[in-house]
């Protein structure tokens, strides 16, 4: 068995997921502080 | 003279083969799977006419056969690529991101919803599968088509045909696959959690800029994901501009329709008995179910660590729905959270994990290619 490509792709792999996914989540927080909600945007729609 | 018209008119029969007609049986099959069980039928019914096509001797109709209409199809839309990332345009132009933007703390369920991959994937190597096709097995998990058709049309030509009605076929029967594990991981009260329903809302900016800012940054993290990625944060944006309703109405309806005939029908064709009726097949399937259960089984233990560490304000099932089978987990997560207390409505939350699952496989496809380019660059 191939263990160590294996674990490589497993640890790189799933590492690489959760931090983009993590700083997209930083990013979105950011966005949605600098571009709040409002009542207009309802309008917009 | 006679016998030479006689001899012409039967030769096709004389030249089927027993592998030929069971390949026709299984297309049939698939063709009553599609229009009497109705199981993505969008797909199936292509696909399963597609093998009939391909496998009827001397119709030229098989993707093997050079200048076919079929191999044609075959050559410039699977070998390319072109075919899914086409699709992801559609995918794209679907998807709304609204529910995540507002909550994206549920993105991270679409991080723990690929974990099944990369479990399938040590399990596809014990099992004696090379490196590229272990790795297309394994994205099967992803509960995506189109990212499974793109990685296995890359590093596993031989088993393209098996992974893509495996990936259609799951996506599909996930509302039979997740309810049995979400159940049994989880204790009645746990899944009667009640969140408040979905008050928070993004801005229309918020919604304009993600599909930019974050096609950017997953691109420059993982460029080989770039033709998934940015086909499918290019449709978003198209939908969220709000000004091109005619490109939109074209990505989620003719191009979407159209390509996914044309990827059934070349993937059908390609299914010849040679590279299908082999015992990998069976085991691709079954490594795909397992592949889907693990993303379940980690979706939910995610599910059930945020339930504890929120005291028991966020619902574990939550955790299931970050598979990216957009939007049949959300729907079961807010079936199941409903069986538990008829006034729990988990619907918004679960479309936002989903959607956070969209990316995570995506995500996981590409940090997946982008490593196996290195190692085989080296």
């Amino acid at each position: 068995m191939d263990l160590s490509f294996g674990l490589t792709m497993t640890f790189w792999g799933m590492g690489i997921t959760l931090l983009t996914l993590g700083l997209l989540i930083l990013i979105i927080r950011l966005m949605n502080k600098i571009y709040p909600y409002k009542n207009e945007d309802e309008k917009k729609d | 003279m006679f016998n030479s018209a006689i001899s012409a008119l039967t030769q096709g029969f004389s030249s089927l083969t027993w592998q030929s007609v069971v390949m026709v049986v299984i297309g049939c099959i698939l063709l009553y799977l599609g229009t009497a069980r109705k199981i993505e039928p969008m797909l199936l019914i292509p696909i399963g006419f597609g093998i009939i096509l391909g496998n009827l001797p001397l119709a030229g109709l098989s993707t093997a056969d050079e200048g076919g209409v079929l191999n044609i199809l075959y050559k410039s839309g699977i070998l390319t690529e072109l075919f899914p990332c086409l699709l992801f345009i559609g995918l794209g132009a679907m998807i709304d991101f609204g529910p995540m933007l507002a909550n994206p703390s549920v993105l991270i369920f679409g991080a723990a919803g690929q974990f099944g991959i990369f479990l399938t994937l040590l399990l596809a190597l014990a099992l004696g599968f090379g490196r590229g096709e272990a790795i297309s097995i394994a994205v099967i998990g992803a509960c995506d088509g189109p990212t499974a058709i793109y990685v296995a049309s890359k590093y596993a030509i031989n088993l393209l045909p098996a992974i893509s009605i495996a990936a259609y076929s799951y996506m599909s029967l996930v509302p039979i696959i997740q309810p049995p594990i979400m159940r049994a991981m989880t204790i009645k009260k746990e899944r009667a959690t009640l969140m408040p329903p979905g008050e928070k809302k993004a801005s229309k900016k918020v919604k304009l800029l993600f599909p930019l800012v974050a096609g950017i940054i997953t691109i420059l993290i993982a460029p080989m994901g770039a033709p998934l990625m940015g086909m499918l944060m290019l449709g978003n944006f198209l939908k969220e501009s709000g000004v091109v309703a005619r490109l939109v109405d074209v990505s989620q309806n003719t191009l979407t329709n159209l390509v996914t005939l044309f990827l059934g029908l070349s993937i059908g064709a390609s299914m010849l008995s040679g590279n299908f009726l082999k015992w990998q097949t069976l085991l691709v399937f079954a490594l795909g179910l397992i592949a889907i259960a693990f993303d379940t089984v980690a979706g939910m233990l995610l599910g059930k660590l945020m339930y504890v560490t929120s005291k028991g304000k966020i619902n574990p099932l939550l955790g299931a729905a970050g598979t990216s089978a957009f939007p049949m987990s959300a729907r079961v997560v807010q079936r199941e959270g409903q069986k538990a207390n008829p006034r729990s409505f988990l619907l918004f939350h679960a479309i936002g994990a989903n959607t956070g699952g969209q990316i995570g496989s995506v995500m996981a496809a590409a940090a997946m290619l982008a490593i196996m380019s290195k190692l085989v660059v080296k």
